[in-house]
Parts: structure tokens; C-alpha cells; sequence
């Protein structure tokens, strides 16, 4: 005896349920449980959530919530190969792109990757303070043996990052033109912001192969393009109307009043959004290591795996100087913006 | 000034609202403004404009706030789109542009100047100067040139490798100045261009577009709601109240005949004397009977002000109106202090006693 008998019996669906029954519905574990007990009465305060389960108990056409699962994984499944027949193709340019970038970074010896970056720091950020900082900072990972991994997470973030701008810049745009584009792109971004990073890395382990770095390119990249888009859109929606006014009454083409006006305009919103792509990229690229991603992460996942306390705290030190770097530098940068036009 | 018409708008309707057609036909059948909206829920923006600006004339629009100046300003160069009504330039049908053609008008024909400077805040002073020739694909050598020589002109000359924000207001509007003289269009539209500055950098600002204009004889539209402004600056006054003309014409004419209490309020505390002028209340001179009692010689363009000053507030006596050096009139200075009380109050009194 089921609790929700009375529901079908009383619906006159009795006949329906019966008629339906195989007699040899696979059991959940809840029958097991029950099998091995008497059926006693359920004492009113247990009285179960009408949830598909409970249901199936009293009428054996209604699918097991298990079902369910099983049927959305079935789906997966089966649009898996004409997914993976048209994102394989197209997503393979980023493979060769980290992979080519892992090996400029590591390859490179040293005493070339220091100037190099120290003349990156210096281009963003006019500041001889922050070259001596970063300088530091990198020395340091490299004097305790970690440069090689430290290379690894900055080239990919390198990667991603960039390719974020690439993308999100000139779909902001398109959302700060089209209020329709804008409704239908938030949810998404919502979607992507709000679901915890290890949530998409399970339909992309089955679409790619693990071996691919294109799969956490596609993770970290999904991952931080978010806020790039959300504050290009908000930074040319924010620019002053008067400003576009004036520029419409000089007879600006709309290419003219974008690139002159709107988007130098939107720059400290556009420079604010790409710190904070840059910060997440390196929040997943150390998530991302449960994936074969190179860098610091692998170094964390070994200290948690093995339970090797000194080289994850070690490995996790140099992630927040590598994030500290990463922030300085992208904020001294965009302070440079933002001096130049204060209001 | 008597010029060519450059600038005609004729029967101009603008509504605000999601069917502006449907709510033109309640106007037209004769629903007030503040009905529209309450009943109908659009705004009566502009309401049959009617008004012809003459070329090398400053034309001032005048009205208190919301009285649908920008509005009106914003139609010549169609920033704003009309319900209904005709805009002409030059004897052309300006609505009738397609997009190239309106960009052609907006980038060679007229240029604006904005309350709020709308500088670029990413550009030099020169080269927020120049952005309109550069628009026009001039190349940055040559429309630095012409813009620095423009700021020159309008007293910024050293400025031009500064920032916007590193100027005060006064100076910024300077640049809006010198960045509308650089395009050399032949119309300048100025919302309010003067209102964000404190009184006496005004009066500079106002005394610098006179002496502009006596050497560029442009035609400027000029928007404010000060009437002293308007006094000062116009050749010809529009008055605009709830999105209709109250009066329009020469601003003497509109001082000395108000014809409605709207302007009549507006009027009654100007300085008189310092604004009128003695062609707006002398007697014209019928041939040869030049009086033999005057007690000299007053320009036909001399203010009030100054002729009470020579007479040294004598009401006996008389003086001969001359322009060039040629008398064309008589001025009686009982007539001038006439003049100088504003209807209004002559009315108010008789109403009292
Ligand atoms: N886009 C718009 N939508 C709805 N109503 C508008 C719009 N633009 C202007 N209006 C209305 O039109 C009227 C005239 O506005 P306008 O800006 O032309 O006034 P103004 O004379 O320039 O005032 P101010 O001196 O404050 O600048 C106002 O009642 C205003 O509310
Ligand atoms: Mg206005």
C-alpha cells in the first residue's frame, strides 16, 4: 500500500496504472528498504512530498525520478556527436593557440621572458614602481622553483583573456545598440555567472577529450567573459548623451561616433571589465586543472590529492602573487585611463 | 539687417508620445496642452510654429523652461524628427533629406554649440576644436591648423594641448566656441550656450559672439531663457511659451508692445533705459522741419541710458536724431520717459486710482 493510492483511485486512474504495469519496473532503493519490513501505516508527520518517486509507488506509469536523470543524460548523448561534429572543428584554433603560447612560455628562457614582461608592465602602466613590484614578485616564484608553472597559468591566461576582449568587447557593442539583443544576452550571462564553475566542466569533459586544452580554454573563456561583455554594454550605455548628441549634430557616421566617441568614451567601464576577466581566468585556470590543465593548479590538486600540505599552501602563495600582479598592473592601467579624462 | 531668408519653419507640430499622429489630430482640433496629456498622454512639445530667420541675423529664442526651445533648435538639423510642419534651409526642404544628404547639411551647413559643452574628454582642446573638419575626413595636420587658429581667435591661443577638464567653464565653452567657427558652416545653432556661467564670464562670452559676428556675419540661432540675453543679443526675438510663439520680431518693438501678460511679466523688470534705444521711440523727421530749440545731437543706435545721462534728466528738452551724421529724427525726452515705465505698471496704476 502506497500513501497516494487514494490520489489515483480517486482520480479513477486505477485501471490506467494497472494496465501499465510490467510487474518487473526496476526497484529503487527505497523498495528495497521497504521490501525488508512489514508494510507498516506511515505515521502522519512522515507523510512523504508527492515528489515522482513517491508516486510511482502508488502508480507504476509515473517515471522514477531516476528516470529522469537517466533521460537527460540519454539526450546529452544523443546530440552529443553532431555537437562535437560542428564545436570540434571550430573550437580546434584554440588548442593549437595554448598549446603554441605554452610553448613560447616555457621555452623561452628566462632572461628573455623578464624584460619582456617587464616592458609589457611598463607599456600599461608608465610606472617604474609596479616594473620593480612585478619584478619581485616573479623573481620570487622563480627563486623558489615555480617559474616554469607560473608560466604555464600566465600563458593561458594570456589566451583566454585576450580572446575574452576579442569576443566580449564586440558583443557588448552589440548590446548596448539593440535593447532586444540586450534582453535576450543577460540571461545568459546570469546563467554562465551563476553556475558554479565545476558545473560546466561536466558537459565539456564529454564533449572534448580530457587531453585537449581546448576544453579548459573553453571553460576559463565561458567562465570570464562575463564581466568584459556586462561593462562594455553598461560603459557605451553610460556614455553622456550630451556627448553623442553633439557628436550626432557634427554629422558623425555611426563608425565615427563609435570608435571617436563611444568606446574611447566607455574605455574605463571596457578597462574595469577586463580586470576582472583577467581575475576569474585565473580563479578557473587553477579549477581548471582537474582538466589537465598546466600550471600552478596541478601543484594545488597534488597538495590536496596527496594530502602534501607544504606544496599546496606553496603552490597557493604563488597564485596570489601571480593575482596580485595581475590586478596591480590591469588597475595602474586603467587609473592611467582614468586620469587622462576626469569629467 | 534685412537678408535673405535661411532658415523657414513653417506650421511645426512635434509630439511626444507613441502615436503622435492620433494625439495631432486632437490638436488641431483645438486640445490644450495639459488635456493632451492628461487625457491623451503625450506631451505638445512644439504647436504650429511659424518663424523665417533672415541671413547674418542672431536670432534669439526665448521661454522659460520646458517652453520647447532645444526642442525647436533641435529640428533645424533634425535631431529630433517633427509630427508634422515644414523645416527649410536655404529654400530646401530639409525633411525630405535622406541620410547622406542630412549628414552633408549637419557636417557643412550648421554647427552647434551645447549647454554642457559636450567636449570630448579624451581629446586635446585642439583637437576637440578640430573634430568637426576631422569628421569631414580633413586630415589631423590641416584641422589642427584651422582649429588652433580658431582658438586663437575666441582667446585660447596656448591652450591647445590641454584637456578639457583642465579648464574652467568659461574656457571650455570657448572651445565649444571655436569648435563650431572651425567647421565654417554658415549657421550657428547655440542651446543655452551661456547659461552654465556665472554672470560676468557671460557677459565676456556675450561680447565675444557680437565682436565675432560683426567680422563672420553668420546666421546664429541663439537660445535662452534671460531676456537681458536675448535683449543684448538678438536682431530678432521669438517667444515661446508652452510650445507656441507668444510674439515674435524685433526686440524694441516687442519691449515697447507687449501683447500678452506672459511678456508683459517678462518685461516689467528689465533696465528700460539701458536696453532701448533711441530709434525705437523718436519721431521720425518729416522733410526739412528740423526743430530750431534742440539741444544737440543723438545717434539713432545710442541707448536711453546715454542720452539721459547728456540731457541730465532734463525733461524739457528735445534732440535731433541723427544716423551717419544725417538727421532722420527728434527725440523728445518727455516721450523717452514714457517709454521708460512698462505698460504694465502704467496700467496697474490706472486700474488703482
Ligand atoms: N523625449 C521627450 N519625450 C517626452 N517629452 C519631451 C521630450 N523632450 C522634451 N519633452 C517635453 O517637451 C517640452 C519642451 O522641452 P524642451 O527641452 O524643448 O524645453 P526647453 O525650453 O529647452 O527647456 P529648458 O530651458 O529647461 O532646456 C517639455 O515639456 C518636455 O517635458
Ligand atoms: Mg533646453
Amino acid at each position: 500500500m502506497a500513501t497516494y493510492d487514494f490520489l489515483f483511485d480517486g482520480l479513477g486512474l486505477r485501471d490506467w496504472c494497472d494496465a501499465g504495469k510490467t510487474g518487473d519496473a526496476p526497484l529503487s532503493m527505497a523498495d528495497l528498504l521497504a521490501k525488508g519490513g512489514a508494510a507498516t501505516d506511515t505515521p502522519w508527520w512522515e507523510f512523504p512530498f508527492p515528489s515522482l518517486d513517491a508516486l510511482n509507488e502508488a502508480c507504476g506509469r509515473i517515471a522514477q525520478s531516476r528516470d529522469m536523470t537517466k533521460a537527460v543524460e540519454d539526450g546529452f548523448l544523443a546530440i552529443k556527436d553532431v555537437l562535437r561534429f560542428v564545436l570540434d572543428p571550430m573550437t580546434q584554433p584554440l588548442s593549437w593557440i595554448l598549446e603554441f603560447a605554452l610553448l613560447v612560455f616555457e621555452a623561452a628562457p628566462w632572461w628573455v621572458m623578464f624584460p619582456i614582461l617587464m616592458a609589457v608592465v611598463y607599456i600599461a602602466t608608465k610606472s617604474v614602481r609596479l616594473i620593480g613590484f612585478v619584478t619581485a614578485c616573479i623573481a620570487f616564484l622563480a627563486f623558489i622553483d615555480h617559474y616554469g608553472f607560473a608560466m604555464q597559468t600566465l600563458a593561458i591566461i594570456f589566451v583566454c583573456a585576450f580572446l575574452c576582449v576579442l569576443f566580449g568587447v564586440p558583443i557588448g557593442i552589440a548590446m548596448s545598440r539593440s535593447d532586444r539583443m540586450q534582453r535576450m544576452t543577460i540571461p545568459v550571462l546570469d546563467m554562465l555567472q551563476t553556475l558554479p564553475p565545476f558545473v560546466y566542466l561536466i558537459p565539456l569533459i564529454f564533449l572534448f577529450s580530457v587531453t585537449e586544452p581546448k576544453l579548459y580554454g573553453i571553460a576559463i573563456i565561458l567562465y570570464a567573459i562575463v564581466p568584459v561583455i556586462r561593462l562594455t554594454d553598461l560603459g557605451i550605455r553610460l556614455v553622456d548623451r550630451d556627448v553623442i548628441e553633439a557628436a550626432d549634430s557634427f554629422g558623425m557616421t555611426d563608425r565615427q561616433k563609435l570608435f571617436g566617441v563611444q568606446i574611447p568614451l566607455a574605455l574605463p567601464n571596457i578597462m574595469a571589465g577586463v580586470n576582472q576577466t583577467i581575475m576569474m581566468s585565473l580563479a578557473m585556470v587553477v579549477i581548471a586543472s582537474l582538466v589537465s590543465a598546466p600550471g600552478l593548479g596541478v601543484l594545488v590538486l597534488r597538495g590536496i590529492r596527496n594530502l602534501e600540505l607544504g606544496v599546496g599552501l606553496i603552490s597557493g602563495l604563488g597564485i596570489v602573487l601571480l593575482a596580485i600582479v595581475l590586478d596591480r598592473v590591469t588597475k595602474a592601467a586603467l587609473d592611467r585611463v582614468n586620469a587622462a579624462r576626469k569629467v | 539687417m534685412t537678408g535673405n531668408v535661411k532658415i523657414a519653419i513653417r506650421s511645426l507640430y512635434k509630439i511626444f508620445g507613441h502615436d503622435p499622429q492620433a494625439a495631432l489630430e486632437h490638436v488641431r482640433a483645438g486640445v490644450s496642452k495639459t488635456d493632451l496629456l492628461e487625457r491623451y498622454g503625450h506631451v505638445l512639445g512644439l504647436h504650429d510654429i511659424n518663424v523665417e530667420m533672415r541671413e547674418s541675423d542672431i536670432t534669439v529664442i526665448m521661454g522659460l523652461s520646458g517652453s520647447g526651445k532645444s526642442t525647436l533648435i533641435r529640428h533645424l538639423n533634425r535631431l529630433i524628427e517633427p509630427t508634422s510642419g515644414e523645416v527649410e534651409v536655404d529654400g530646401e526642404d530639409v525633411l525630405a533629406y535622406g541620410e547622406e544628404r542630412l549628414r552633408m547639411l549637419r557636417r557643412e551647413s550648421m554647427s552647434m554649440v551645447f549647454q554642457k559643452f559636450a567636449l570630448l574628454p579624451h581629446r586635446t582642446v585642439a583637437e576637440n576644436a578640430g573634430t568637426t573638419l576631422q569628421v569631414r575626413g580633413v586630415r589631423q595636420r590641416d584641422y589642427l591648423k584651422d582649429a588652433g587658429a580658431w582658438l586663437e581667435r575666441v582667446g585660447l591661443g596656448g591652450y591647445e594641448n590641454h584637456y578639457p577638464h583642465q579648464l574652467s567653464g568659461g574656457m571650455q565653452q570657448r572651445v565649444g566656441i571655436a569648435r563650431a567657427l572651425t567647421s565654417n558652416s554658415p549657421i550657428m545653432l547655440m542651446d543655452e550656450a551661456f547659461s552654465a556661467l556665472d554672470p560676468l564670464i557671460r557677459t565676456d562670452m556675450q561680447d565675444l559672439l557680437l565682436e565675432l559676428q560683426k567680422e563672420l556675419h553668420k546666421t546664429i540661432v541663439f537660445i535662452t531663457h534671460d531676456l537681458d540675453e536675448a535683449l543684448k543679443l538678438a536682431d530678432r526675438l521669438v517667444i515661446l511659451k508652452d510650445g507656441y510663439i507668444v510674439q515674435q520680431g524685433e526686440p524694441q518693438h516687442i519691449l515697447l508692445n507687449p501683447n500678452d501678460p506672459y511678456i508683459e511679466d517678462f518685461v516689467s523688470d528689465i533696465n528700460r533705459a539701458r536696453v532701448l534705444r533711441v530709434r525705437s521711440i523718436m519721431t521720425p523727421l518729416n522733410s526739412g522741419d528740423l526743430p530750431r530749440d534742440a539741444h544737440g545731437e543723438v545717434d539713432i543706435n545710442d541707448t536711453l541710458e546715454n542720452t539721459i545721462a547728456r540731457s541730465g534728466g532734463d525733461t524739457s528738452h528735445s534732440y535731433i536724431v541723427t544716423r551717419d551724421g544725417t538727421p532722420v529724427g527728434v527725440l523728445e525726452m518727455t516721450n523717452l520717459v514714457k517709454a521708460l515705465v512698462p505698460r504694465v505698471a502704467t496700467e496697474a496704476g490706472a486700474r488703482k486710482y
